[in-house]
């Protein structure tokens, strides 16, 4: 491995120091769980690793104007367990449990997940269909940024090199609308998705009022369905309804083959888990 | 704040015990555990947080050593497979997996331990089905896995 410099700062200010003394020479480290494989693989060679462990501050989960609002360096293995998030946002808390084993979510963070943006991550699907957002701290000041502009590529963020995710904020859930996350793993339980949708959808008046999909591991980014929300807006929930719209996203989806599938066998089963999602949200089947 | 150039010391309590080492800050936790403490109960198989026989517990949560740095340990509290049994006398998951036959190479165990008493610790009377789901991060490649889960019971039993 790479020899480097390892940093413990204990604020947040030294480590945005830190960041800009060393721009672009300097890598953070949060839980380490996706960082220290990179290292051992040389896959990266920083000069200086910032680890965050000392940072106080920055692991607490708050409901506030009923958004969630959620530290940079909270634990997974919190999101999955805590009752705020379950109350507000229980898609969220259930992407977070299917992440992994207890061995990684009890170590890997929200701000390091969010910045490793592997698009077969079990959080972003949800992420993007509850509209969150994803605070920037550097030492140039804030920034917002919606996490649709945040995922740019296969692993790439729009986050600059001094940048560190401070917060994730996420509005909460529309309560009594039905949510469901499917992670298709047709390998091993512990394994990254095939394919994976999350969607939230509900029925008002005999026609669909609020319907919203997300899929994941099918593209450089995970991908909002819009096409299939925009044919279902306002239509009666019907298994054909649900089954025509399902069909786009066969459009949208960009696979690669992989160990965990072939690109066609992924198209095809996004179409066949959208579909399913549809069905448990709408209560249609 | 902490800047060392290629090397820095690490102290961390292990089992009870601190221990303060200098070693190169690219050191994974599970070689500084076994090489430069010597503490070789702790395995490493897989190196990238997949199998699980790396599994330790860290400031009071399993954890993979493979894929920590000893250097980011710097200050924290570590539980390794010597430090499961109390002197003589095995922990009742100990006991359960010679008794129930959850183990036959030993690869995999120590971490198979760890994990299994972080579960027990966490809810002492888990469903076959919260069994399997907390263990599925520790692969066996002798036993099946059935013997296991019946070891985790029969330690819950015996609590
Ligand atoms: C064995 C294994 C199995 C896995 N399986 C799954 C799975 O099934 N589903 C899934 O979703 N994920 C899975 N993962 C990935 C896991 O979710 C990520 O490794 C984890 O989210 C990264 O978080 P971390 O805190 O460990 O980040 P680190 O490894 O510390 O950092 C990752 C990246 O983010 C940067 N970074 C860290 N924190 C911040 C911050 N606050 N602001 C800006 N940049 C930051 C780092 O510089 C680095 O580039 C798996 C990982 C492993 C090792
Ligand atoms: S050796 Fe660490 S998880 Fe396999
Ligand atoms: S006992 Fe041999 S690998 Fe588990």
């Amino acid at each position: 491995m790479h020899d480097f410099t390892f940093h413990a700062p204990d604020s947040l200010s030294a480590v945005l120091d830190l960041l800009a003394e060393h721009d672009g020479d300097a890598k953070l480290l949060a839980g380490g769980t996706s960082l220290t494989t990179l290292l051992k693989q040389s896959l990266i060679a920083p000069d200086h690793i910032v680890s965050l462990h000392r940072v106080p501050g920055l692991d607490s989960i708050e409901v506030s104007n009923g958004e969630l609002r959620i530290g940079g360096l909270t634990t997974q293995r919190d999101m999955e367990r805590s009752s705020v998030v379950k109350e507000h946002a229980p898609l969220l808390a259930e992407a977070y449990r299917r992440v992994a084993t207890v061995r990684i979510r009890n170590v890997a963070t929200v701000g390091g997940g969010i910045a490793q943006a592997d698009p077969a991550m079990d959080p972003p699907p949800s992420l993007l269909i509850l509209g969150a957002s994803v605070v920037a701290t550097s030492t140039r000041g804030e920034r917002v940024i919606p996490i649709s502009e945040v995922y740019a590529d296969y692993y790439e963020t729009t986050l600059e090199s001094d940048e560190i995710v401070t917060e994730l904020r996420v509005p909460a859930q529309p309560s009594g609308a039905g949510w469901t996350y499917i992670k298709y793993l047709p390998r091993t339980e512990d394994d990254y998705a095939t394919v994976s949708v999350a969607a939230i959808g509900s029925v008002e008046g005999g026609s669909i009022a609020d319907i919203r999909v997300a899929l994941g591991a099918v593209a450089p980014t995970a991908v909002r369905a819009s096409v299939v929300e925009e044919a279902l807006a306002g239509q009666a929930p019907t298994l054909d309804a649900l089954r025509e719209a399902s069909q786009a996203v066969a459009d949208i989806v960009d696979p690669t083959d992989d160990p965990r599938g072939s690109a066609w066998y992924k198209r095809d089963m996004s179409v066949v888990f959208t579909r399913r999602a549809l069905e448990q949200v709408l209560g249609v089947s | 704040m902490t800047t060392t150039p290629v090397r820095q010391t690490v102290t961390v309590t292990v089992n009870g015990q601190e221990y303060t080492r200098e070693v190169p800050t690219y050191r994974t936790l599970v070689d500084f555990i076994r090489y430069d403490l010597g503490l070789t109960g702790t395995k490493e198989a897989c190196s990238v947080g997949v199998c699980g026989a790396c599994t330790i517990e860290l400031d009071g949560r399993i954890a993979a050593s493979c894929i920590t740095l000893a250097v980011r340990a710097d200050g924290a509290n570590i539980t390794t497979i010597e430090g499961v049994a109390d002197g003589d006398t095995l922990h009742p998951v100990q006991e359960a997996f010679i008794n129930y036959g959850g183990f036959q190479c030993g690869a995999c165990t120590p971490g198979q331990i760890m994990a299994a008493k972080a579960l027990l610790e966490h809810n002492s009377s888990p469903s076959e089905a919260e069994i399997k789901e907390w263990m599925m991060g520790n692969l066996c490649r002798c036993t099946g896995y059935y013997q296991i889960i019946e070891s985790i019971q029969a330690a819950a039993e015996a609590k």
